[in-house]
């Protein structure tokens, strides 16, 4: 692949045979900055619900250290998926497929600041935050990038684990342990992820299959993605009304719990009682509706563990 | 003719001025953990024995506590 670059007509000679330089941008966007707005709200959430007081700029430093290991995991998931995001429209565009980067620098700097997190994060907190981070690194660019997401359609399930970690190293880097309340904000996480997703795979049309790459609508079919959805929501209400009841928990978290569980499980029964029929003929508003509640879902739940947090020392908040 | 400006020296400079800053970025980094983790022990007297050298004059006589 020839880049733009070389095709526009230089008459610069010196110029004319240099590879392309990639920019700082194209850089920052190896590191995935869309998802890293999201773990470093849930690990700041983790850190600031956690009962041990910590030093706003060693907590600053450490969202900062989670933030790059999340990037640096998101690096290296482009390098080793560049075959697959180069056949694929919606990452074609990517800095390693469209040429911009060479694969070699992303593998580099994803090895790089991986390690640079790591290390940071167990000078400047404790070895387990620091183990905790190393582990998701180690979970989103092996586990799911280089051995699930090729392997298997379940893919989305296991590999969620990696984007359920942040508020369980955000805790951790507060209270130096793990306990029931960060196990079970990952929990959260991590039942969320298959629904969330799966109800997005129903109504944008992808590529995945050009590509390769096993999911769960062109494997099973839309019916079995269907009854998956409604499935996993049934399993993560408990989760998220368990969470409810720890320390972390009270009463407004639990009525945006009850709230937002009974609006979810609501969208994915009717997600499972339509057909494709039903799909075409409105064009899937059902299914893009239950994937912005989603969105809510998330985003309220871990909303509403802070404001648990920030009232409880005016006498409010907790139970 | 060889261009002095071109859009990969733009490219690069920013690339540059890029790297500058997260030097800059990494240096107060450090210094304030620095900062906060020795005022973070408290006591002045674990600055002093930060090499379990501690300096006679700090250690505490006998009798007078």
């Amino acid at each position: 692949m020839t880049h733009p670059l070389r095709k526009s007509g230089m008459t610069d000679i010196s110029l004319q045979e240099t590879t392309y330089e990639a920019g700082m941008g194209d850089y920052f966007a190896l590191l995935k900055p869309r998802v890293m707005s999201l773990v470093v709200f849930t690990a700041l959430v983790g850190l600031l619900v956690a009962p041990v007081p910590v030093h706003p700029f060693i907590g600053f430093v450490a969202i900062l250290c989670i933030a790059v290991g999340a990037g640096a995991s998101g690096a290296l998931n482009m390098w080793w998926d560049a075959d697959i995001d180069a056949k694929m429209k919606r990452t074609a565009g990517r800095p390693v497929p469209s040429g911009r980067v060479a694969p070699g620098e992303a593998l580099g700097l994803g090895l790089s600041l991986s390690g640079f997190a790591i290390v940071l994060l167990a000078l400047a907190t404790n070895f387990l935050a620091a183990f905790l981070l190393a582990f998701t690194i180690f979970f989103y660019a092996v586990v799911y990038s280089m051995w699930l997401k090729r392997a298997t359609p379940q893919n989305i399930v296991i590999g969620g684990a990696a984007g359920a970690f942040p508020p369980m190293i955000g805790w951790a880097v507060a209270t130096g342990g793990v306990s029931v309340e960060s196990a079970l904000m990952f929990a959260l996480i991590f039942m969320w992820t298959p629904p969330h997703f799966w109800a997005l795979a129903l109504f944008v049309k992808s590529d995945y299959g050009n590509a390769g790459v096993p999911m769960l609508t062109e494997t099973h079919g839309r019916d079995a993605t269907r009854k998956h959805i409604i499935i996993y929501t049934l399993l993560l209400v408990p989760v998220a009304l368990g969470l409810g009841l720890t320390s972390i928990g009270g009463p407004i978290y639990m009525a945006v719990a009850v709230i937002m569980n009974a609006w979810f499980l609501k969208g994915a029964y009717d997600i499972w009682r339509r057909d494709d029929a039903a799909c075409a003929a409105d064009k899937h508003a059902v299914e893009i509706g239950v994937f912005k509640v989603s969105l809510y879902y998330l985003f309220l739940h871990f909303g509403a563990l802070l404001a648990e947090a920030a009232l409880r020392p005016y006498g409010f908040g907790g139970w | 003719m060889i261009k002095v400006e071109h859009e990969i020296h733009t490219r690069r400079r920013g690339r540059n001025i890029g790297v500058g800053l997260l030097l800059l970025g990494f240096i107060t980094i450090v210094f304030g953990l620095t900062v906060v983790k020795v005022l973070e022990l408290g006591n002045a007297r674990q600055f002093e024995t930060f090499d379990h050298v501690a300096r006679p004059q700090i250690i505490p006589q006998e009798g007078t506590q």
